[in-house]
């Protein structure tokens, strides 16, 4: 570094550093990130014997049929049918059964949390491996594999504790007057966690929704476990054998991948301050 | 129990409408908060600690998954210590993916986070960018690098077409490139968020501190090294802790790309109790692989706890 002979020069001036190779090295990063997805949207608009002679490059003629052919041969209209309903079922378990311990541990001094807590966090860190196969066959004993509410059950379980941190946080930021005014005026407490907690936490609530609807739509092992049968396969397992079946017809995976990340990447990017929020603080309390 | 306590000490003192007050108080007070938290603590009860303990039984099992379960001691875990050797292999493995993960993103995303903290214009398409991917389901990261990967369509075909060779060869196909090949994978996807993590912890760092270290006359080098690294130090070692623990716990990208093979060459420990259970129907010795990883998880964190005890600042 050279030092400044000039003493007076303002301070920004003095020292702005050439970002130009930071420019240059994150460039080179986000096509490593990026360029593979580039890739696959081309693909998907190819034929099997183009990929063969350009399988980086885009397309030269343009098929758009691969995207109808792979929604029918995918099974699509069944699985994502079958994902909706995991995803808004165990967002919407969470979000209640969560909302309701988060507000005990924030606002009602529940007598023992500091043990419920531990308990918590000590669950949601023990690897799913653990209790696994004792699930499963307790869960086939209920009648509950191949059964979507079955499955959802075990999602919220463990999509719980994660939200329960975060929302706990986040009314924890509140203040108490609204509540004390209502108690006042004879409000049960359920009746304050519905009118006042929950409609002045709700970007609290948004957050954990996306972040627990990502993690159920992407999840792979429970659902290759707890669903078998082909009619109640999710959009990912069912993409897993599309691809084993099919895994020379590049066009048509490709096709099935674009659709699958399509609705997701839009709203990542729509949502993206909330998402990174969550998946960030999600991340760093396990 | 203490809410029968209280409610009887209060008897002989208090009369009739304060006894009723009290006890109201008290419902109020004690049995409402438990029974907001009753929903969650009842589906935890069922899902995660009823089926964790019985596996700490079925573990002492032989058993097929239907019918009895036939006791047989700690047989199951002399077989997976003294014969298994695909349990030795598999542990190894989880091994090298702990190393290979403890290494390639953190320098990654280190580097990233660094030459991505000081600028302020198009930070966000960055920062997205590079996230991206995380949001990815893994069957699908998996296909687009298995399409990519391919020794006869693939980027290393292509490579090989204008004269750079070496690329163009079954890298998930073969036992020796199997297993970090599917790191690679797994890294693409994972290391944009820890960049992301990293990222937001140096935003953290007090502007003075840069300023004081370049009027000292310190190179970029030793900004880094002096000031940022010490200033996210919290992030990093909590992200080693989780990055420790993932490791021995990795299964998704494994099955999808190889299900352990070729030749049990990427097989981990997770996969071997996927197999045990629902390929093999040996659900007692399943469990017993699965206690194991759950004990090794739980001794990561007890050195953890046990260096910051001993006065680590970690």
């Amino acid at each position: 570094m050279t030092e400044p002979r000039h003493g007076i020069a303002p301070a920004r001036a003095r020292r702005e550093p050439n970002l130009l190779p930071n420019h240059v090295v994150l460039t080179l990063l986000l096509v490593f990130s990026l360029g593979p997805l580039v890739v696959l949207g081309f693909n998907s608009l190819k034929g099997s014997a183009e990929i063969g002679r350009n399988p980086l490059g885009p397309p030269t003629a343009p098929i758009w049929q691969n995207f109808p052919d792979a929604w029918e041969i995918g099974n699509f209209s069944t699985t994502t049918r079958n994902s909706t309903i995991l995803v808004a079922g165990t967002v919407a378990g969470v979000l209640v059964t969560g909302g309701m311990t988060a507000y005990s541990l924030a606002k009602l001094n529940l007598p023992g949390s500091g043990a419920f807590t531990l308990y918590l966090l000590v669950g949601s860190s023990l690897p799913i491996q653990l209790f696994l196969v004792p699930l499963f066959f307790l869960w086939r004993s209920f009648g509950m594999v191949n059964n979507l509410f079955g499955l959802v059950v075990i999602y919220v379980a463990l999509n719980s504790p994660l939200a329960i941190f975060l929302l706990r946080s986040y009314m924890l930021q509140l203040p108490s007057d609204f509540e004390d005014a209502a108690r006042i005026d004879g409000a049960g407490e359920w009746e304050v966690f519905r009118r006042i907690v929950i409609p002045l936490s709700w970007p609290g609530f948004l957050t954990v929704g996306l972040v627990v609807a990502l993690s159920v739509w992407n999840e792979f092992l429970l659902a290759t476990v707890f669903l078998t049968d082909q009619e109640r396969f999710t959009v990912v397992t069912s993409y897993f054998n599309f691809t084993a079946r099919f895994s020379r017809d590049w066009g048509l995976t490709s096709a099935a991948a674009v659709m699958m990340i399509l609705p997701i990447i839009g709203i990542f990017l729509a949502l993206q301050r909330q998402f990174i929020d969550g998946l960030t603080k999600g991340g760093l309390k396990g | 129990m203490s809410i029968a306590r209280t409610g009887d000490a209060g008897l002989g003192r208090l009369g009739q409408g304060q006894r009723v007050q009290r006890r109201h108080r008290v419902v109020r007070k004690k049995v409402v908060p438990w029974l907001f938290a009753l929903p969650t603590l009842a589906i935890n009860l069922v899902v995660i600690l009823g089926p964790s303990i019985s596996a700490g039984y079925y573990s002492l099992t032989e058993w097929s998954g239907v019918g009895a379960a036939e006791f047989v001691g700690l047989d199951n875990y002399r077989r997976l210590f003294t014969e298994d050797r695909s349990f030795h292999r598999a542990f190894l493995n989880n091994v090298i993916y702990l190393i290979i993960f403890l290494t390639l993103p953190m320098v990654m995303s280190l580097v990233a986070a660094s030459l991505l903290a000081p600028i302020r214009r198009a930070s966000m398409v960055y920062r997205i960018g590079l996230f991206i991917p995380y949001v990815l389901p893994s069957v699908i990261t998996a296909f687009i690098w298995t399409s990519l990967m391919d020794p006869g369509r693939g980027l290393g075909s292509q490579l090989a077409r204008i004269g750079i060779p070496w690329f163009d060869q079954p890298f998930l196909g073969r036992s020796s490139t199997a297993l970090p090949s599917i790191a690679f994978i797994d890294n693409w996807h994972w290391w944009g968020f820890l960049m992301v993590l990293f990222l937001a912890g140096m935003q953290g760092i007090p502007a003075d501190l840069y300023e004081a270290a370049r009027i000292d006359g310190a190179s970029r080098w030793q900004e880094f090294r002096d000031v940022t690294l010490p200033g996210i130090r919290p992030t990093i070692v909590f992200m080693i802790l989780m990055t420790s623990i993932g490791a021995f716990l990795v299964f998704d990208y494994i099955w999808i790309l190889t299900q352990g093979g070729p030749a049990g060459a990427s097989e981990v420990l997770a996969t071997l109790v996927f197999k045990a259970a629902f390929n093999n129907f040996e659900a007692g010795y399943a469990a017993a692989i699965g206690l194991v990883m759950s004990l090794l998880a739980g001794a990561i964190i007890s050195v953890f706890v046990f260096l910051r005890r001993r006065g680590w600042e970690i």
